[in-house]
């Protein structure tokens, strides 16, 4: 029984994904994609001036008009140009938000490899605790014996 | 040589970031070397005068250097813009008197849309040259930082005067008269 209940559960998510893929798009889901290009903050961070309110209600007007979210936004670049997208589109200078963490992901791992082989090559050159055991001298073998008898 | 290896590394990416933020900084900084110039009786030319406008009306492209030789009353608006409102029926009277004169306004709307640009024009009955500023760039090389501002760009294609505002016949006296003659005067 349990296991019939999750394949139905199973079977309801999977058909869910797509349905929620396919849903139309919304002012506040566009709202959070776009810039106010004369605000230079996010649409949905700018309420009150008139610019943002003219984007607001040309993306009404395109929702209501049943455009897709592409759609709508290849609009608003058409409209306002390439700013209008808080995603940086992956051409010119715009490249730099995509390629800098990356470079920077890279150079960290780099540096932390070659830390660790560092470390490792330090820790194989250097004496061990057991090497230097031999070393003793005997006048210290002596003291030791001596104290380890005085403990018993 | 291998020691030296990560701490230039190090170097390199600071120096790049640096280099980041530097230019970062300097898009985003506030331009009034025209308005300097132009204090100074420097006549700037005007910026972007190569650069082609898509006009508001779908039918092709405009620039500055299409103009070269008439005397043009750049004007950057808005519909979402009440001062650019206000200014309007200046703009308008302004193109009937210095039409004859061989001169013209340059409408450049920023930031807008067409259909509310569009409808902004037939209200107000404005009657010349209108174009679109796309993305920005051409109104960021005037320092534009607010709506309305207007240039007023002499045959050389130098800048002889503007404002940031709303224009009023004062100020388009005191600019074009010595460009055009009496005639361009609203009195």
């Amino acid at each position: 029984m349990t296991l019939r209940a999750a394949a139905v559960t199973l079977a309801l998510a999977l058909l869910a994904a797509p349905a929620a893929a396919a849903q139309p798009p919304t002012l506040a889901g566009i709202e959070d994609q776009v810039m106010c290009t004369v605000c230079g903050v996010p649409l949905s961070m700018a309420r009150e001036a008139p610019a943002a309110k003219r984007e607001r209600a040309l993306i009404q007007q395109l929702i209501n008009e049943g455009r897709s979210e592409a759609e709508i936004k290849a609009e608003l670049v058409a409209t306002y140009g390439d700013g209008v997208l808080i995603e940086p589109r992956g051409k010119g200078f715009d490249l730099t938000a995509w390629l800098v963490p990356i470079i920077l992901t890279l150079a960290g791992a780099a540096a932390l490899a070659g830390l660790l082989i560092s470390w490792r090559r330090r820790g194989e050159t250097a004496p061990s605790a057991a090497s230097t055991a031999g070393t003793l001298s005997e006048a210290d073998a002596r003291l030791v014996d001596e104290a380890l008898r005085d403990s018993d | 040589m291998r020691r030296l290896l990560l701490p230039a590394i190090a170097v390199i990416i600071a120096g790049g970031f640096a280099a980041l933020i530097a230019f970062g900084v300097s898009q985003t900084g506030e331009d009034r070397s025209i308005d300097q110039a132009v204090a100074a009786e420097g006549r700037p030319l005007a910026p972007k005068a190569d650069v082609k406008l898509p006009t508001l009306d779908g039918k092709g492209a405009v620039s500055l250097e299409s103009l070269r030789g008439r005397t043009v009353v750049l004007n950057i608006w808005a519909s979402w813009c009440p001062p650019c409102r206000e200014e309007a029926p200046e703009l308008a009277a302004l193109q009937r008197r210095i039409e004859p004169l061989g001169a013209t306004v340059l409408g450049v709307t920023w930031n807008d849309t067409i259909p509310d640009a569009r409808k902004f024009i037939a209200d107000a009955k404005l009657d010349y040259l209108q174009a679109r500023d796309v993305g920005g760039s051409f109104a960021k090389a005037y320092g534009t930082k607010g709506l309305p501002e207007t240039f007023i760009i002499d045959p050389a294609g130098k800048i002889t005067a503007l404002r940031r505002g709303a224009v009023d016949a004062a100020f388009l006296d005191a600019a074009l008269v010595p460009l055009l003659g009496r005639k361009a005067a609203s009195k």
